[in-house]
């Protein structure tokens, strides 16, 4: 049961009815392209050729052309493994932890982050594939008795948790985005007048009806992907900083990566969320599903994350000094200090003080700062884990293998080609596909009482500075049951 | 075979929700009830049992648990031993994270088959509705009719209760 406050701000604002929603978010699927989406597609679609083109000097000559060296042997490639996951974490936490706490606001925006994990996984996948060096031999990660012997996988290594932990990740994120994709596609079967779309999208939708059955299982099945998603999206960053963790060297065997890896996936995720959110909202015209509200409440949020993240930096300082090992304290130091201070430094700054100015109201309410914002931290947070993985790999035991890194032109190719298959994927997606969840949407319409569509005449506009409490609540005598929403 | 529906079209659930209460009371069979989204309540006021499907994923996850514990167990325990830093072969603390993501994988990929499949729900090339507004604004109540059907006494049942139409409508395989 849910109680309607007559206080709460409506979610979607404009008084819409049920068929604005349609209307509004079927628009850009139905109408041509039009020319700065072409244009967006373009450049994506120019940076893919960059991926493609990196890809192939990666497989005919080798992993040889990065810059990779003995020293060395990770970096931008995990690095863009782990900023890519990390941004994916964001869709899951809107899509499954949000509708677990009965966050409703997360109906405008959980289609368009979920599509983004999905993405953000593809991209991370292909840095390791690549690194493999021979990705046609990728099945051998997965426990196939090896055709030589009988040799197994080994379940104790954390790349092999990787494996289980991105596989399931995935597949689980796309059956949880397509269920849900499932009704509006039947919205847009039913409107669709071409032949092509009728087919398509009578495809695409199962045969959905909207029957009430359907519906109850529907609710069900969401429910309990969102509470399986909920642990499985905390266990794949947790695996994630596993990889380090487990490990030997200084910097990286710490015990609180997990849960500063979850915060910083987070914290990232938000950031790319802001960032394509603000974006779209305004292509397509969608201001009021995502308003501003929105927007705020995602900056609290990275706020949160972004200050975990910032707490942790200082206790990994603090434990390197603490447990009185050299070789960890001379890790730390080196890193603030040593060659690659700089990335040190851009990441302090963009991570732990950007955050911070989120306290602030109007800059939490300032769509042009808040871009801002998310674009500095997901510089920020690539720095973090550049600096975890190559300040902590430069300098090892042995100061004779002491080097630096510095990527190839190959190295810089891949990385900005996934940029450009990411855009690409998303691009695409919000052409053809709802961008929002259209059936969602229309079921917290009713959210606050003025809102309703069967409720006009009052003024739907309630500016986001004001808090006094609206005199429309909900008599006693209401004639509507408001007990049976939820 | 065809089958013949009475339609009534509701603008608002809420209206929908007591119409349903109100029609099945008045002792008419609703056939189904199709809405953009979903109604909460609408399963008590139709008599929708509650869904099984928590159990099944629960057993789907079960046996995803069983699988990943056999699995790493018989290749690394006892197929082909392995001594890895020095560990035991069965470590089982090293087997939790594969265990557990085995386990949220049959949960979910068991449940969501079986909900497609007892949805009957797979790609087609066309899909026949009985109301195409009933994905976007309408909520449509169909009940089955014949020609011993009273028409006029259903149509005014409906309309009391606060359809905004009703209209009838034939389907072949429905």
């Amino acid at each position: 049961m849910q109680h309607v406050s007559p206080v709460r701000e409506p979610l979607v604002t404009g008084g819409k009815t049920y068929h604005d929603v349609t209307q509004d978010v079927c628009r850009q699927v139905e109408a041509a392209p039009n020319v700065r989406w072409m244009a967006a597609l373009s450049v994506a679609l120019v940076l893919l050729g960059v991926f493609f083109y990196s890809v192939y000097r990666t497989l005919w000559y080798g992993i040889g052309e990065w810059g990779l060296n003995k020293t060395v042997g990770w970096a931008w490639d995990i690095t863009n493994f782990v900023w890519w996951v990390g941004i994916g974490h964001a869709g899951t936490l809107i899509s499954a932890v949000l509708l677990l706490f009965r966050q409703k606001w997360r109906t405008s925006i959980n289609r368009a982050a979920e599509a983004m994990t999905i993405f953000a996984v593809i991209c991370a996948a292909m840095f390791p594939v690549l690194h493999m060096g021979r990705p046609w031999l990728a099945y051998w990660v997965f426990p196939f008795q090896n055709t030589f012997g009988s040799l197994w996988v080994n379940f104790n290594s954390p790349l092999l948790w990787d494996v289980f932990a991105i596989s399931t990740y995935f597949t689980v994120s796309l059956v949880f985005w397509y269920t849900g994709l499932v009704p509006d596609f039947a919205t847009i079967r039913d409107r669709a007048k071409g032949p092509i779309a009728k087919v398509a999208y009578s495809l695409l939708s199962m045969g959905w009806k909207g029957s009430a059955k359907h519906w109850s299982r529907y609710e069900t099945v969401s429910l309990i992907l969102a509470g399986v998603s909920t642990p499985l999206v905390l266990s794949v960053h947790t695996i994630v900083s596993m990889d380090f963790a487990t490990s030997v060297v200084p910097g990286w065997h710490t015990t609180i990566f997990p849960p500063y890896f979850v915060a910083g996936a987070i914290f990232s995720g938000f950031a790319m969320v802001l960032t394509l959110m603000l974006i779209t909202r305004v292509v397509f015209k969608l201001e009021d599903y995502i308003t501003i509200e929105h927007i705020a409440l995602m900056n609290k949020i990275m706020m949160v994350t972004g200050s975990i993240v910032g707490v942790a930096y200082i206790t990994e300082f603090f434990i390197a000094w603490y447990s009185q090992v050299e070789f960890e304290q001379y890790a730390f130091i080196n890193r603030a200090t040593g060659p690659y201070w700089w990335a040190y430094w851009s990441m302090m700054t963009c991570n732990v003080i950007t955050p911070q100015l989120v306290w602030i109201r109007r800059v939490r309410y300032s769509i042009p700062l808040t871009f801002i914002l998310s674009i500095i931290v997901n510089i920020g947070m690539w720095f973090e884990r550049f600096v975890i993985i190559v300040t902590s790999l430069h300098r090892d035991y042995l100061p004779s293998s002491w080097v630096m890194f510095s990527p190839t032109i190959i190295d810089i190719g891949i990385y900005v080609g996934t940029i450009g298959l990411f855009f690409t994927l998303f691009l695409l997606f919000a052409k053809f596909f709802p961008v929002i969840n259209m059936a969602e949407v229309k079921s917290v319409l009713k959210y606050t009482v003025d809102n309703g569509p069967t409720y006009t005449g009052h003024d739907p506009h309630h500016a986001p500075t004001t808090h006094q409490p609206s005199t429309h609540g909900v008599p006693a005598s209401a004639p509507v049951n408001y007990d049976k929403h939820d | 075979m065809t089958k013949r529906f009475a339609l009534g079209i509701f603008d608002d659930e809420d209206v929908l929700l007591h119409a349903v209460e109100n029609v099945r009371e008045a002792g008419v069979k609703i056939y189904e009830v199709f809405s953009p989204f979903p109604v909460h309540g609408i399963d008590d006021a139709l008599g929708i049992e509650r869904s099984r499907l928590p159990i099944a994923a629960f057993f789907f996850g079960l046996t995803g648990l069983c699988f990943a514990l056999w699995l790493q167990i018989y290749t690394l325990g006892f197929d082909w031993p392995m001594i890895i830093g020095g560990k035991p072969h069965i470590a089982l603390p090293a087997f939790i994270p594969v265990s557990f993501e085995l386990t949220v994988f049959f949960c979910c990929h068991g449940m969501v088959i079986t909900f497609y499949t007892i949805s009957k729900l797979y790609p087609r090339w066309k899909t026949p509705v009985l109301d195409v507004r009933s994905t976007d604004d309408k909520f449509v109540m169909a009940i089955e009719v014949n020609e011993n059907t009273d028409m006029t006494k259903l149509s005014q049942l409906l309309r009391d209760n606060g359809a905004s139409e009703v209209n009838q409508k034939e389907m072949s395989k429905f």
